[in-house]
């Protein structure tokens, strides 16, 4: 390499090195350590798997963890299964400008902060939120309802917040999907159901992965949603999390929750690109 | 015997514009039938109503002999190798060619069968494994072909499937595709853009233009006896000159072009009277080159001129005579003996031909 | 099924009935939360007792509106100044990165690649404390080696920024790379053929073309930095952004200011989106 390519070379990977290692690498690796690290007087401190052990031998943090992880599951599901009819809509039935348009609306909520979204959802579900108020108004309930801090909010509220993260990738995928292929497949005898399951899907899979992906990351990662929207018992895992290194001032244990949750998110999000044949560059880059 | 595939009146209007109208016609079992237009003609049109991805305005459509306009395009007895040939790619070549007899719920093993029979006699076996996206041009041609062949349709449409590919493999596999046919002894329904591939495979070959008919014939038909100036435009190479015709007896007739030149023809039992205007059409090939004015004595048109240039292109090489008393451009075929192998830009020609050669009809017809 | 298949009317109209249903479901909380900016009560709830401007421009309590409101002015400020901080520093970043993967082929670049986009797949609030016990860390050890107390590695505005930065700059190099790759090389041969040196033919050919990629990276970062609460929340000090600043207030009870203030949020980002796609048209 001449010793010009050589400069330029250095200078471009100096700002890539520092950012990866000194805000990504590095700080994990040194979260990871303090985890592992177990008080055992004032300022003395020794190596051990202590906080984990904490973590399975305390049933509230056990079962924040897998309620987690299962909703987080739940509510990628149900973000697919309504994202989905709507992503084909866009890439595939609608046309030119009304195309564009509902594929710009869309988006129009993710340029809002989710706290506003939340907040929304909070007017709307509350006691005397709006639903509850047309629902009495409609004479369907006698009295107010309250629909606010339960799971179902929850799940309302996830989904909602992730429905974007759904729709771009698949409408994406969809959209390179020729006409031409779906008649072929009608044209050699296909119904809705066979095209749909042998061309359709197939094709959209990687745009389904990616979706998933960031729909399922971003729902176990959330604290906003449970927090305003969950009740006294819906615990997420994130607020274990918030509470050790705010409230507790625990940063061993904290340290410990987030290796974790780490560790659950990289593991699902590994699991599902092995699962498809897919790859991290492919599905994000 | 009813006929494969019959239409009858069939129109169909996209908002104001009519993009079909009113055609009718009818492809005997086992034929060729070519449909050859510009883009934008009605072509396209006409194969997505057939297929059933359109819903004809009016008018009705049968195979063999039974309607099918109400029928949805998976349960007609007609399949399609698309444009852009619509493999799907994410089924190896074994699975593209058995989806149709999957959905059929042929079972398993004869769905196997039926696939090597149908890889066999594309002369690809054993490729059922293959990737689609690992074909070459002419393969991924066959496959989806044979995608469509192995359910047997009566009729097979074929909508511009060598539009993407180069010209060397085009000129191949038109020859492939006629073979095919006979091989299949299908029906197939080609359209096309291309006045060669239509000439080279079809038995019989309709012209449209701006959604009608023009005319509906055999090769040999389209090219020597053009019912339509569009047909004479479009089918073939020709010279054309625009003018007024100036005599007309019995079936010869004379016309003066806009830039002056006298022409001889005949009217070959077309309607045309003194002081109409006309377009006449001569194919380059139907015009003699010679040095001297002699040797075009029994032509009854002669023209003196200078070559402008000279078109080399091996076996259809052609000049451009510009004729010396007029200001008309003259493409005239170069004989192959050789005897003009020595003419160059400038040099002063004669050429002739015979008016009956040509073709002339009133204006206003294109 | 595609429009050229028919398909009986009663299946079109189910299917168009569930997407109007979809972008009812999508609009409703932004268009409660903008509704309810304008009631004239203490709550932004039923019943509606009339139209207001108080909760934008009112200057007597109960009702002080958003523009007489010093800590949410003070917080749109934090806010707007952190999130231009981490546009500058996650453009920059990405441009180097997206010319070094584009330009240069190098041992590790493949695992330096997928390295680069794992802060995608790591929760925001992992990224927050793992940077929070890094630098308090340091911190510390400085104090206890040499009792320097370095500010800048405590929970404040350096902080917030570092860990924005630290998964922004991940889709600022996406965004950027995504043109740079459409990029004709000749195009910059050719500048040099015409007598430009490297630098001035990527200067003045490929900064250029790049720069709409690059306004768009900008915007983005900034709207993702301005509405982050993740990461932001565990890095916070004294100083807390827009986000944080209304959480607090959420936590206490909402009153329609915070309609308000959500109402601008959403007018302002639809502005600077509408921005991003009039200079997207244009490149």
């Amino acid at each position: 390499m001449r010793a010009e390519a050589k400069l330029g070379l250095i200078l471009l990977l100096t700002p890539l090195l520092l950012w990866l290692s000194l805000l990504i690498l590095i700080p994990h690796v040194d979260m990871f350590l303090v985890s592992l690290r177990e008080r055992i007087g004032v300022g003395e401190y020794r190596i051990s798997f202590a906080n984990y052990l904490t973590f399975i031998n305390e049933p509230l943090y056990l079962r924040t963890f897998i309620r987690t992880a299962v909703m987080s599951t739940l509510a990628t599901m149900i973000t697919l299964l309504i994202a989905f009819p709507v992503s084909y809509y866009i890439a595939k039935i609608a046309r030119g400008r009304v195309q564009s348009a509902l594929f710009l609306l869309c988006l129009v909520p993710f340029w809002v902060s989710e706290l506003v979204r939340t907040f929304g959802w909070m007017i709307l579900l509350r006691e005397t939120g709006l639903i509850s108020n047309l629902l009495q108004w409609a004479g369907l309930v006698d009295g107010p309802v309250e629909m606010l801090y339960n799971d179902a909010a929850i799940m309302v509220g996830l989904v909602y917040t992730s429905m974007l993260f759904m729709v771009v990738p698949l409408v994406t995928t969809l959209e390179s999907l020729p006409d031409e292929v779906i008649e072929a497949g009608y044209d050699l005898g296909g119904g809705g159901g066979a095209v749909m399951r042998e061309i359709v899907i197939p094709h959209a899979a990687p745009g389904i992965v990616s979706g998933c992906i960031v729909v399922f990351m971003l729902s176990l990662g959330n604290y906003l949603t449970p927090i305003m929207l969950g009740g006294k018992d819906s615990l997420w895992f994130t607020e274990l999390i918030y509470s050790q290194f705010i409230v507790r001032f625990n940063w061993e244990l904290g340290a410990a929750f987030g290796f974790l949750l780490l560790g659950l998110s990289s593991a699902i999000v590994w699991g599902m690109l092995k699962l498809t044949g897919q790859s991290l560059e492919k599905t994000m880059g | 015997m009813s006929p494969d595939l019959e239409c009858k009146n069939l129109t169909r209007r996209f908002g104001d514009t009519l993009a079909v109208d009113n055609v009718s016609f009818s492809v005997p079992r086992g034929s060729f039938f070519s449909i050859l237009g510009p883009s934008g003609c009605g072509k396209t049109t006409i194969m997505r109503m057939i297929a059933g991805f359109l819903e004809p305005s009016s008018g009705d459509i049968l195979i063999r002999g039974k309607s099918v306009v109400d029928t949805p395009p998976n349960k007609r007895p007609v399949n399609m190798v698309f444009q852009h040939l619509a493999l799907f790619p994410m089924m190896n070549v074994a699975d593209n060619i058995g989806y149709g007899l999957r959905r059929a719920g042929v079972a398993k093993p004869e769905i196997a069968r039926k696939v090597e029979e149908a890889l066999d006699r594309i002369g690809l076996p054993g490729i059922g494994s293959r990737k689609v996206n690992e074909l070459s041009g002419g393969q991924k041609q066959r496959v989806a072909i044979a995608r469509c062949m192995v359910l047997e349709p009566d009729v097979l449409l074929l909508d511009e499937p060598l539009g993407a590919l180069d010209l060397k493999l085009r000129e191949r596999l038109k020859v492939e595709l006629k073979s095919l046919q006979a091989a299949f002894d299908t029906t197939f329904v080609y359209i096309t853009h291309d006045q060669s591939e239509a000439l080279v495979m079809s038995d019989r070959i309709a012209v449209m233009n701006e959604g009608r008919f023009e005319q509906v014939g055999s090769g040999q038909d389209l090219y020597y006896r053009p019912d339509t100036a569009f047909v004479a435009g479009f089918v073939g190479d020709t010279n054309r000159w625009s003018g007024r015709i100036e005599r007309v007896s019995g079936d010869e007739m004379e016309m003066r072009t806009d830039s002056g030149m006298l022409m001889r023809g005949a009217t070959h039992g077309r309607s045309l009277s003194e002081g109409d205007r006309a377009d006449v059409f001569v194919r380059p090939e139907a015009i003699r080159i010679a040095h001297s004015a002699e040797e075009l004595a029994h032509f009854d048109n002669r023209i003196t001129g200078k070559v402008e240039s000279i078109l080399f292109n091996g076996a259809a090489s052609r000049i451009l005579v510009q004729d010396s008393s007029a200001s008309g451009e003259i493409e005239v075929n170069l004989p192959q003996s050789g005897e003009f192998s020595g003419l160059s830009r400038g040099c002063e020609v004669q050429i002739g031909w015979s008016g009956a050669q040509g073709n002339c009809f009133a204006a206003g017809d294109a | 099924m595609t429009p050229s298949i028919p398909q009986p009317r009663i299946v079109t109209l189910a299917y168009t009935g569930y997407v109007i249903a979809f972008f009812v479901f999508l609009a409703l909380p932004l268009v409660v939360v903008a509704v309810f900016a304008f009631n004239d009560s203490q709550f932004p709830s039923l019943p509606w007792e009339g139209f207001t401007w108080n909760w934008f421009f009112g200057s007597e309590r109960p009702m002080i509106g958003v523009f007489h409101e010093r800590s949410i002015l003070r917080a749109i400020g934090t806010s707007a100044f952190v999130a231009v901080l981490v546009s500058i520093l996650s453009v920059a970043v990405g441009l180097s990165n997206a010319f070094l993967f584009n330009r240069y082929r190098f041992r590790g670049q493949e695992i330096l690649y997928i390295f680069m986009l794992l802060p995608l797949v790591i929760p925001g609030i992992v990224l927050g404390i793992s940077i929070l016990v890094f630098s308090s860390r340091i911190a510390n050890g400085m104090w206890d080696l040499a009792q320097w107390d370095i500010e800048a590695l405590r929970p404040g505005l350096t902080l917030v920024v570092l860990g924005q930065f630290s998964f922004i700059a991940t889709i600022s190099t996406l965004v950027i790379a995504a043109r740079l790759q459409k990029f004709d090389r000749t195009l910059e041969e050719a500048a040099m053929n015409l007598g430009a040196n490297r630098i001035t033919a990527v200067r003045t050919i490929t900064l250029p073309y790049l720069g709409p990629a690059m306004i768009g990276a900008f915007v983005v970062a900034f709207l993702m930095s301005f509405e982050n609460f993740n990461t932001t929340l565990m890095l916070v000090g004294s100083d807390a952004p827009l986000t944080i600043a209304m959480f607090d207030r959420l936590k206490e009870g909402s009153t329609p200011l915070l309609n308000a203030v959500s109402l601008l949020l959403m007018l302002g980002s639809s502005c600077l989106a509408l921005v991003m796609i009039a200079f997207q048209r244009k490149g």
